[in-house]
């Protein structure tokens, strides 16, 4: 019968996902390129000499940890919310949201660190791009927060459960994407700097 | 396997809500949220912008076509930028090619035209009651608007818009004491260009977001027209550009304000050396060309989607290689990522890098070469309309194949020594980019122009602008292949220093002349535009008696496109003549099971299929057949 119906005449609804989440995922694969275009950037001047070589702050480790840490805070929310369990729902969300806050405190002192190995912004672009590196996984991240902290509130208010999972998972999947992002850029630093 | 789910459930739930809301002025004109009144937005932004650029290659052309006139009377609208010897000012000419550069490649023909069609005949021809995110498309257009605002003002600052070329190559454009137009006017076109790139990014991420996931019932990828194929694919290629040029200038404005040195190098300003080291600025040409390479096809494909679909109708013929149009096209697209060093044969990279970006290049013309046959051979022996969008449809193909020709030249890296920088460049990239695109986006405009106003525009008017434009545009872009052969660089204010250009005077003047006359002829077109949207007659609901969707709406869609459901998909778009039907095209919505006289065996066989499945279920007909108009 499977087979019979997969000839029916035309008329079949196509497969599609819901428009926002797939829209999210556009919208991380523009963010993916932007890196892609920094990461690149970073390799090609890399091998025209003139490189600053210096210690990565080791604070990374730190914030690494952190922010793996804080996806599974996300990944237990997420959980809780499609057994309707509410109130873990609401702790884990407090947590992910705290846990991100950490990362961003740890990235602030990853930048103290490097001015303290005199390393700067202004200066060899080994150093410049570590800042932007940095700077715009810490700037996307925030939005990361900000976006934990609406869910945070729609929880709080009761809005998030097992029927309307939607806004929710986009702000899990765009989560993950940021510590998979950060945990990216940290390997690369690692064997490349 | 995914299906749809819950979006199934918003969706009509969206569809009830919208039948009922009442808009204002505000809601329903300024910011509204209907991809129709979206579209006419861009559509209004991109003429008015193209208006701007051309009238800035007219005031540059004046001093390329007659460098001795005294050129006063322009005082009035130039102020301090004529001296007062008459002469235009140097630094004001580096300005006005750079606008006009600027100008027609975003705003007139990524924002005019992608904006305008993909929003337009997206929902349309894929059976959507809109995108998937009205907001973030209103929200697209208002970055664009506040882009335009921004670059607009920059144009009368007085030191000037930016000034280093459409490119702005660093070191020129990262040190604001190097030309006065990378003072204020340059760190205005990088907050411009970063809004535009916003607008995009939303809109492009909105329109990939509703071809896949909100097409119609029956209305698999395999039965899209091309101009959604065209559409999609130009999206894909600016998710996945667009952000590679924001790394380019987000880097370059570090280096200009403060103080790095990604770009910036070893410089002497009056003989004191500035402090940057390390930089380099063959890595902003690479960041750069990563995007402008793939921002031409962004610029072109829109605008052969258009032909194919214009000259299918107008032929009364399916487009010949329906799939080997898409082939091409994600043929076009995945190697648009891979060629863009062809701008830099002469940055002075290896010869061997060089090589490799020459072969991927020449492979490139193969697809695009596979489209102009397919024009050509859907032209043949078809029943030909010629109505003005046939026409420029038709003059964008002569266009494509003359300047496509010269762009195997431009690939060879050997030849391109010579030919890099000259007006042979020049002549390639209008005819192929700015002729194409350009009158891609006139066909368009004079194909649906119906849907968009519910009037038809001035059908003898479209005659007269479109022979005026086509002879015009050869006039003014031919003869620069010859000047470009002979080394007549680019961007030069003038030539006047050296004796070997003197062959060229009268070349040169007859290429202003051609454009004055090519600018004024697009008056004719705004006429006809403005003057048919009020007083045009009556367009019928289908004038040009095409198969696809967006003509199965009313004269004037509301927002929500039909009211009453929406229609499901049954054929591809191409059924024109076929043999044995009774009329000769065949609407999408038209079942199979009601054309036998027409259809093809295999086509036969599954109506027989779903006689006999509806028989064993004891299933009544799906609504919309025995609605068939």
């Amino acid at each position: 019968m499977e087979e019979r119906l997969a000839f029916v005449e035309g008329a079949e609804q196509p497969l599609s996902m819901h428009p926002k989440k797939f829209a999210l995922w556009l919208f991380i694969v523009s963010v993916v390129m932007v890196f892609a275009g920094m990461t690149s950037a970073y390799i090609v001047r890399q091998s025209e000499g003139n490189w600053l070589e210096f210690d990565l702050p080791n604070v990374f480790w730190y914030t690494s940890g952190i922010i793996v840490l804080s996806s599974l805070s996300m990944h237990w929310s997420y959980l809780a919310a499609k057994k309707d369990n509410f109130n873990t729902l609401k702790l884990g969300l407090l947590i992910t949201t705290l846990l991100g806050i950490s990362f961003l405190i740890g990235q602030w002192y990853s930048w103290e660190a490097l001015v303290a190995e005199d390393v700067y912004f202004v200066g060899n672009p080994a150093g410049s791009f570590m800042y932007v590196f940095t700077g715009l996984h810490a700037f996307h991240l925030i939005s990361g927060v900000i976006f934990l902290i609406i869910v945070l509130i729609s929880s709080l208010r009761n809005k998030i459960h097992s029927q309307n999972l939607p806004q929710l998972e986009m702000c899990v999947t765009y989560w993950h994407f940021l510590g998979g992002l950060w945990l990216y850029l940290f390997m690369f630093l690692l064997l490349n700097h | 396997m995914a299906v749809a789910n819950v979006s199934a459930h918003d969706v009509s739930n969206h569809d009830h809500h919208d039948h009922e809301h009442k808009d204002n002025f505000i809601t329903k004109y300024i910011f509204s949220t209907d991809h129709k009144m979206i579209a006419k937005q861009y559509l209004i932004s991109g003429m008015f912008w193209a208006f701007i650029g051309g009238l800035l290659s007219v005031l540059f052309r004046l001093q390329l076509g007659f460098p001795e006139m005294d050129l006063s009377f322009l005082r009035p609208i130039l102020g301090g930028w004529i001296d007062s010897a008459g002469k235009l000012d140097p630094n004001f000419y580096l300005a006005l090619v750079t606008m006009h550069g600027t100008i027609m490649v975003f705003f007139v023909l990524t924002a005019g035209l992608s904006g305008t069609f993909s929003n337009f005949l997206i929902p349309l021809q894929i059976g959507a009651r809109d995108m998937a995110s009205g907001f973030m498309n209103m929200l697209s257009y208002w970055f664009f608007f506040i882009s335009g605002v921004i670059m607009f003002a920059s144009l009368f600052l007085e030191k000037g818009p930016a000034a280093g070329g459409w490119v702005v190559y660093p070191p020129l454009s990262a040190l604001e004491q190097a030309i006065p137009g990378s003072g204020l006017g340059m760190t205005l076109w990088l907050i411009a260009m970063t809004f535009f790139i916003a607008s995009s990014l939303m809109g492009g991420i909105n329109y990939i977001t509703t071809v896949i996931n909100l097409r119609t019932k029956g209305m698999s990828f395999s039965r899209l027209p091309l101009t959604i194929w065209a559409f999609f694919l130009t999206a894909v290629i600016g998710l996945l550009s667009f952000p590679v040029l924001f790394s380019a200038a987000l880097l370059l404005v570090f280096d200009r304000s403060f103080g790095t040195s990604f770009y910036l190098s070893d410089i002497y300003i009056g003989g004191e050396a500035l402090p940057n080291t390390g930089g380099s600025a063959v890595l902003y040409q690479h960041l750069f060309w990563f995007l402008g390479h793939p921002e031409v096809y962004i610029v072109l494909l829109p605008a052969l989607g258009i032909t194919s679909e214009v000259i299918a109708t107008n032929s009364r013929k399916p487009i010949f290689g329906y799939k080997a149009m898409i082939i091409s096209m994600l043929g076009i697209t995945i190697l648009s990522f891979v060629v863009w060093a062809h701008h830099m044969f002469v940055s002075g990279m290896n010869p061997f890098l060089g090589s490799i970006f020459m072969f991927l290049t020449l492979i490139i013309a193969v697809p695009s070469a596979v489209k102009v046959f397919n024009y050509l051979t859907t032209l043949w022996r078809g029943n030909l309309r010629f109505t003005p969008g046939m026409l420029f449809s038709i003059g964008l193909v002569s266009f494509f194949i003359s300047g496509g020709l010269t762009g195997i030249f431009l690939g060879n890296s050997a030849i391109d020594i010579q030919l890099h920088d000259t007006y042979f460049v020049v002549a390639h990239f209008h005819l192929v980019m700015g002729a194409a695109s350009f009158f891609g986006m006139m066909a368009g405009v004079y194909h649906w122009f119906p849907k968009m106003f519910g009037r038809m525009m001035d059908e003898k008017l479209g005659h007269v602008h479109f022979w005026l434009t086509f002879v015009g545009v050869y006039m003014v872009f031919f003869p620069m292949h010859y000047i470009g052969i002979a080394g007549f660089p680019r961007r030069y204010y003038s030539w006047t220093n050296f004796s070997f250009t003197d062959m060229y005077t009268d070349l040169n003047m007859f290429v202003s002349v051609a454009s004055i006359i090519t600018f004024v002829a697009q008056f004719i077109f705004i006429f006809n535009f403005f003057y048919s949207m009020y007083k045009g007659r009556k367009a019928s609901l289908n004038p040009w008696q095409s198969n696809t969707l967006e003509w199965t709406t009313p004269l004037h869609p509301a927002h929500g496109n039909w009211p009453g459901e929406i229609p499901s998909v049954y054929r591809w778009p191409y059924d024109y003549s076929k043999p044995g039907a009774k009329e000769d095209f065949i609407p999408q919505t038209v079942p199979l099971s009601a054309t036998p006289e027409s259809n093809l065996p295999h086509e036969n066989k599954l109506v027989q299929l779903e006689k006999e499945i509806m028989a064993e279920e004891g299933d009544v007909l799906v609504a919309n057949e025995t609605k068939e108009s």
